[in-house]
């Protein structure tokens, strides 16, 4: 498969901050390609570095093929960018918003009128085309501004943070539509805070943290690697934790607060012994996630 | 230190595509034309009123000429100054900081400093609109001459540009949208006051003469238009030509480089 992105030593500093410290990673073409982490560890400045909108402070990048350095106009012409922040522009309709963002990738105006309008059908927002964007909700501009990155077809697709603040609904429409794309053969980089998002969508993925990677590969055998199959949450005070170390010496768990978060295959099995010993109240039996392994990986404290 | 500065002399290289950044601000203008070009017409009559027919009436002609005369280049001049440097400053910053446009462009194909001489073309196309706007009311007072008067049409581009640049660097450098009060009070007012607008500079003293020739541009913008509404032309036209084109020129390199260094970096 061909790597459609590559980086090797990537570093970018503002300063004497690290925001990416030397990473190394690749992207095939295809496939769908995640970064996760707590905000400020680096996954929006790898992106930028990534559409050659930050010029990078040292490494190597290539995007398909080619040196974000030496040659920035041709990478983005074959990427389309959907940005953290909404960044539509208030001036426009939805439509005008389309048909001025396609003029700065040189498209013909018949050609574009007609890209337009497929991509309003697609997003579902044909019957606002003449609506200014503040009386759009999160939801709609999050989908236009989806709209905006594939009006120039491009073979790589940017996503920061594409569904952040958007309703289950709104969510979900977006996660069609991108699996839909995958499926036409774009391959799609994303950042995000979800990690349901990040199993849903990505065919691999890294945790990133200060800038760096704690772990690359695919999300189920991250999962399975660092956290087993199942998870048992325990309400319940330190008798149950004294109990746990003395007859459980191998079993993983976390307390935190009032909770206790057992990771363990066989989650009924544990809850079950406990029950005979303890009243144990609000138990939760589920399978391992992601943010299992996130939370394990990043540790719990607040980044902001 | 000597590269640090040298790199902000860095010629940008640019393409075709700064016209795509020009339509889009194009655009938003003609959206909400009605009401951008109503205040260009009726100002300049404002001030013709006040001060050429009732400020003038106790004045008497200055080198030979009426008093409303000759104000009325100085306000085809004053409103070059206006138009381009409020877009590019307060315009220009509400796009960058506000709005996020630059960034939204900057993913295309187009590149940061396309962006920023799209900017400054269109803050230049606002001075050029405004200052035949005000042609058309001044001719109809019969108060420039023609043909020659229609040199302001090209000429309020040109000396559009040079404001546009110096709003530019101001936009590139202040900490917030605020700030712009200091170049206003300290440049921008100065300037509408002492340029030879509303009397001759030949009548301030001589030190203050050499400051209003060599630092203050809208002198020689004036001089320019005053010269083509009069009919008269004359040497130091050329050498205020001359002037303009060499600090736009500077001043245009220096704000795509400022900007860059603002926004990425």
């Amino acid at each position: 498969m061909a790597r459609i992105v590559l980086a090797e030593h990537l570093t970018k500093k503002f300063g004497n901050l690290v925001a990416v410290d030397n990473i190394d990673f690749y992207v095939n073409q295809g496939e769908c390609f995640g970064f996760l982490g707590p905000n400020g560890a680096g996954k929006t400045t790898t992106m930028k570095m990534i559409y050659c909108a930050l010029p990078k402070t040292s490494g190597k990048l290539e995007v398909v093929g080619l040196d974000v350095d030496s040659h920035p106009r041709e990478i983005k012409e074959t990427i389309g960018v959907a940005p953290q922040e909404n960044n539509l522009d208030p001036d426009f309709s939805v439509y005008q918003n389309l048909i001025v963002y396609s003029r700065y990738f040189n498209i013909p105006r018949e050609e574009a009128e007609e890209r337009v309008n497929k991509l309003l059908d697609f997003i579902q927002l044909q019957d606002k085309r003449d609506v200014v964007i503040e009386k759009l909700s999160s939801g709609m501009k999050r989908r236009l501004i989806l709209a905006r990155a594939l009006l120039n077809e491009p073979k790589i697709l940017i996503l920061d943070e594409p569904t952040t603040g958007l309703d289950p609904q709104a969510r979900h429409l977006i996660w069609e539509k991108l699996r839909q794309l995958k499926r036409e053969g774009v391959t799609i980089i994303l950042t995000t805070h979800y990690m349901e998002e990040a199993a849903q969508l990505c065919d691999r993925l890294v945790i990133m943290d200060y800038g760096r990677f704690l772990v690359e590969g695919k999300p189920y055998e991250l999962v399975e690697k660092f956290i087993g199959k199942g998870v048992l949450e325990v309400t319940g005070d330190g008798e149950i934790v004294s109990y746990l170390h003395e007859n459980y010496a191998k079993l993983e768990f976390e307390v935190v607060g009032d909770k206790i978060y057992i990771f363990v295959d066989e989650p009924e099995v544990l809850l079950a012994g406990l029950s005979k010993k303890f009243r144990v109240e609000q138990t939760i039996v589920r399978s391992a996630t992601l943010e299992d392994v996130f939370l394990k990986l990043t540790g719990r404290g607040l980044r902001e | 230190m000597k590269g640090k500065i040298w790199s902000l002399f860095m010629i940008p290289r640019l393409s075709g595509r700064v016209w795509k950044v020009w339509s889009r601000d194009k655009d938003v203008f003609m959206k909400t034309y009605k009401s951008n070009f109503i205040p260009p017409f009726l100002e300049p009559v404002l001030y013709l009123v006040a001060l050429g027919f009732g400020l003038g009436f106790y004045i008497q002609r200055i080198e030979g000429i009426s008093y409303a005369a000759f104000i009325a280049p100085a306000l085809i001049s004053i409103s070059i100054m206006y138009s381009a440097f409020f877009e590019c400053a307060y315009g220009s910053y509400v796009r960058m900081y506000y709005q996020k446009t630059f960034d939204a462009i900057i993913a295309t194909p187009v590149s940061l400093e396309e962006v920023i001489a799209g900017e400054m073309l269109w803050g230049a196309t606002r001075s050029m609109i405004n200052a035949s706007i005000i042609l058309v009311v001044i001719s109809i007072f019969g108060l420039a001459s023609f043909p020659l008067s229609l040199v302001i049409v090209p000429f309020a581009f040109f000396g559009g540009l040079l404001f546009a640049t110096i709003a530019m660097c101001c936009t590139a450098v202040v900490p917030s949208i605020d700030s712009f009060n200091y170049p206003i009070f300290l440049l921008i007012t100065p300037m509408f006051l002492f340029s030879g607008t509303f009397f001759p500079i030949s009548i301030l003293p001589k030190p203050i003469q050499l400051i209003a020739i060599v630092f203050l541009p809208l002198t020689h913008v004036v001089n320019i238009t005053r010269g083509l509404t009069l009919g008269t032309l004359n040497m130091t036209m050329v050498m205020s030509l001359a002037w303009i084109a060499i600090v736009c020129i500077v001043l245009f390199v220096l704000s795509t480089n400022l900007m860059k260094k603002r926004l990425v970096s």
